[in-house]
């Protein structure tokens, strides 16, 4: 059962993540990412890895692709002229995913027939997110902090590189209140002419 | 259960539909950026599934900092995109070649 889970998850996914680099529509694409998102976290729980799924589909489904989404559609992008070059990149990008996907599964391959005992999967005895925590606030708390200064330095990063300052167009009333007489007029002093 | 090569197998060929997206979304940067998000997935999935057969949690922690960088790029490189746009009224790649000299 498990088993026909994990194949249907499997498919799932990689059905989406091929939409996701042949569709036209960017928008399309988004959506196409959020379900392979949504399919790899129900993988992970099969792998019981259950705060990461969550954290997956809260940070990735929740913030991220709503962030894809937001740009893709606020930017005002004639998307077909960046179609071009599609199907002329198309036998040279099947070559070498096709290459690189057959090194890969020959790795795995001989790996897996030269050492078959790796499996030693020990009952859990803690919940997976405790053991997690655990882990976390202890071994790898230095890890943890720098990941934090990494998500608030990223804030700091897109906010200043799209913050835009407007031209003030309206009146600041602090300054014209405080205005001096002084600030304002000129008494200009001079002979009076006659008419030649 | 399925054993650990179909995880990886399938952890190759995301990575690999990644690197082939790559190549055919060449001019569109958000297509780009959502290709990195899928490559940064299939290595999440290689860490979760060796961190399950070998019953060892640090795998996880990994995936868990992975999420946080991969958060904070593509928020910084939706953020270079807006940008980018703003200034230059194009995300084609093809035209982003001013220091090309």
């Amino acid at each position: 059962m498990i088993k026909f889970t994990f194949y249907l998850f499997a498919l799932i996914l990689i059905f989406a993540a091929s939409r996701v680099i042949t569709v036209k529509n960017p928008v399309h694409a988004a959506l196409f990412l959020v379900l392979a998102f949504f399919s790899s976290a129900a993988i992970w729980l099969l792998l019981q890895a259950e705060f990461l799924a969550i954290a997956l589909v809260l940070v990735y489904v929740g913030a991220v692709m709503v962030l894809f989404l937001f740009v893709v559609m606020m930017l005002d992008i004639n998307f077909s002229k960046l179609r071009e070059g599609f199907v002329s990149h198309l036998p040279v990008a099947t070559v070498v995913g096709a290459l690189i996907l057959i090194e890969m599964i020959l790795v795995v391959w001989a790996w897996q027939k030269e050492i078959p005992e790796l499996a030693t999967t020990a009952a859990e005895s803690l919940p997976n997110t405790k053991a997690l925590g655990q882990v976390l606030y202890t071994d790898y708390v230095y890890p943890f902090e720098i990941a934090a200064v990494i998500l608030l330095v990223a804030m700091i990063a897109a906010i200043a590189l799209t913050m835009r300052k407007r031209r003030q167009k309206y009146q600041k009333p602090e300054q014209q209140v405080s205005v001096r007489r002084s600030e304002r007029v000129r008494l200009v002093k001079m002979p009076a002419e006659s008419k030649d | 259960m399925p054993e650990l090569h179909e995880f990886l197998v399938l952890g190759a060929v995301l990575f690999c539909l990644s690197v082939a997206g790559i190549f055919l979304n060449r001019k569109n940067l958000i297509v780009l950026l959502m290709c990195i998000e899928l490559m940064l997935l299939s290595v999440n999935l290689n860490f979760i599934a060796f961190s399950h057969f070998n019953a060892d949690i640090a795998g996880q922690v990994f995936v868990f900092f992975i999420l946080t960088v991969a958060a904070a790029e593509s928020a910084i490189g939706l953020a270079i995109l807006v940008a980018l746009f703003r200034n230059k009224n194009t995300i084609n790649v093809d035209d982003l070649d001013t220091l090309k000299g």
